[in-house]
């Protein structure tokens, strides 16, 4: 068994006129948890769904856990789960019928009332999908995803609707599966969930990758300079700077006690993302 | 907090080596999920279910004995037509509807990515369209035999007869109902595409108003297609044999709805296996 889950080189996608994919490159080891960001349309759901073997590749080479997507067969599936960027089905059943039925599908299930419980569906597990908000439904959907035990798991914006409290439980769900030695690929939109779970990010644009690596020294995020700022009578002060400490001990000297309303801030993963999507619109 | 909860079912120790579930357990496991399925989704239990019981009763009553030959009624012929409707409507009808809406609604495209034999999937939806179709037809029967005087078949003759039409019949318009399900565009289409042109050849086939009362190019027109064929070998079946003077071809011509149904389940398997994709047509 090698080490690498995911390995994509020159990957190409077209859907007529439109180029979806445009060469892409990607390393995923085994048990990393590896975040997809990028602007709508840059191509994340064409890129995972190729990965998945459910769309069909122009181009380039694609192994996931050791075969190609394309010609995979029932065994390769039944170490994979996946959370498909949208779904409505199964309306007329209910949660815990629809997690029940899907576990059976796998040679090695979880028990599906726990996971029912790790997805936080205790209280709707007798409701009709159908009946079932935006947010409980996409719980659903990952339920749906974990409940295989998969050796790698496809979460495609999985937290779309959740609440404050739902995306919390999702990220420990998904740093159990993580502790567990479970590939993780997601996309997300939300920054704090790819800086808070990713071991590394993988930002594209337009069908191409343009950054990968660790959240927090993306792009030389790490070494990138420092902002203080502080208020003072005149109003508030800012200062750019490679050295912020040094910046402060001259405040300190200064004010003689407390700096009124000191922050010291590096660029969040935010401004980077921002900087990077700016450069390759 | 969660993480104390047991993740591992507890049965993993047992089977060392896992196996992969068979594809006959599958089936069956999916059976029982599209039966629940079918049921509960209203719209397609009434109008594919209940409807031709209801139009039955009604039409039945109001045919009176408009037949013409002594001791058969409208409502006889009527009754086997209904049959033959009723074994394409759980079939074709339903699953032409509900595979459309299967495609668009993400069914499919989850299955697709789950480690399910497709042998399973087709299993499921033959599982929910037999016994869907069993208790269709019995309903009808009953209807028949209670409302109308309809007499159940007496010789083995017959029995065998009714049994190789319903077999052919219903694997055709299974086979059909696949491949059309293939075809509506989106989810409010589906039910137009596929139950218009169902309602059209029902009309033709001698379904509503007697075969001999049909025009003779709608005859024609009607004779493509397995219903004319399946109403006709029913007609064989529930009507007594002074009856055969109605058919316009003057008899039951049972080896030709045995070719012509035998043919169909030809031609709808290749156009299943042609046209069955587990994807929406947009979708890459
Ligand atoms: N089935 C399809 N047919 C035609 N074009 C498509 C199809 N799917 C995607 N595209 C196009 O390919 C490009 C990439 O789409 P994709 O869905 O991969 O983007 P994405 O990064 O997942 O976006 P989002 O963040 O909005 O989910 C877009 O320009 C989109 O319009
Ligand atoms: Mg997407």
């Amino acid at each position: 068994m090698s080490d690498t889950a995911v390995r994509v080189r020159e990957l190409r996608k077209k859907y007529g006129d439109v180029t979806a994919v445009d060469g892409i490159d990607l390393d995923i080891a085994r048990g990393e948890v590896f975040a997809l960001l990028g602007p709508n349309g840059a191509g994340k759901t064409t890129t995972v769904e190729i990965l998945e073997g459910h769309r069909r590749r122009d181009g380039g080479e694609v192994s996931v856990l050791g075969e190609d997507p394309s010609r995979a067969g029932r065994t390769w599936r039944s170490k994979l789960g996946i959370v498909l960027q949208s779904a409505t089905d199964a309306a007329e059943f209910t949660v815990r019928e629809t997690v029940h039925h899907f576990a059976t599908y796998f040679p090695r299930p979880r028990d599906p009332e726990s996971v029912i419980e790790l997805v936080g569906l205790s209280g709707k597990a007798d409701a009709r999908i159908r009946n079932l908000s935006g947010g409980q439904r996409r719980r659903v959907d990952v339920a749906l995803g974990v409940v295989g035990s998969p050796e790698l798991l496809f979460l495609d914006e999985p937290t779309t609707g959740f609440d404050p409290e739902a995306r919390r439980q999702f990220w420990s769900l998904i740093s159990l599966l993580a502790s567990e030695g479970t590939t993780i690929v997601l996309t997300t939109h939300y920054l704090d969930e790819a800086e808070a779970l990713a071991d590394r990010v993988g930002v594209i644009a337009a069908g191409r990758v343009v950054a990968v690596g660790d959240p927090a020294t993306l792009a030389g995020r790490a070494e990138a300079e420092a902002t203080v700022c502080w208020s003072t009578p005149d109003g508030e002060r800012r200062i750019k700077t490679s050295s912020p400490t040094k910046v402060v001990a001259e405040l300190i000297a200064q004010f003689d006690g407390e700096i009124p309303d000191l922050t010291v801030t590096r660029p969040t993963l935010e401004d980077t993302y921002l900087g990077l999507i700016g450069e390759h619109p | 907090m969660t993480t104390t909860l047991p993740l591992r079912s507890t049965d993993i120790e047992a089977d060392p080596v896992p196996r992969l579930p068979s594809a006959a357990r599958l089936a069956l496991k999916r059976g029982a999920m599209e039966l629940k399925g079918f049921f509960r989704t209203k719209g397609q239990f009434i109008v594919i279910f209940s409807l031709p019981a209801i139009m039955l009763m009604l039409l039945g009553a109001m045919s009176g004995s408009r037949a013409g030959l002594p001791g058969i009624t409208g409502a006889q012929i009527l009754t086997a037509g209904m049959i033959g409707a009723g074994i394409m409507g759980t079939s074709f009808q339903n699953l032409g509807i509900n595979i459309a809406l299967e495609r668009h609604d993400g069914t499919l495209k989850r299955l697709y990515g789950m480690p399910m034999p497709r042998v399973a999937y087709f299993g499921g939806k033959i599982i929910q369209v037999l016994v869907c179709m069993l208790a269709e037809v019995a309903l009808l029967i009953t209807v028949g035999v209670l409302m109308f005087g309809v007499a159940l078949p007496t010789t083995v003759n017959q029995w065998l007869t009714f049994t190789w039409v319903l077999v052919l019949g219903g694997i055709s318009c299974t086979f059909l109902g696949i491949a059309a399900g293939s075809l509506p565009k989106s989810t409010r289409g589906a039910n137009a595409v596929i139950t218009l042109p169902f309602l059209i050849v029902q009309f033709c086939s001698g379904v509503y108003i007697p075969f001999s009362d049909v025009p003779g190019f709608l005859q024609i027109f009607a004779s493509i297609f397995p219903l004319k064929w399946m109403t006709q070998g029913m007609r064989s079946v529930f009507l007594p044999e002074q009856a055969v003077v109605l058919e316009p071809a003057g008899s039951w011509e049972l080896p030709m709805v045995a070719l012509a149904l035998g043919g169909w389940c030809l031609l709808g398997l290749i156009l299943c296996l042609k046209t069955f994709r587990w994807t929406a047509r947009d979708d890459g």
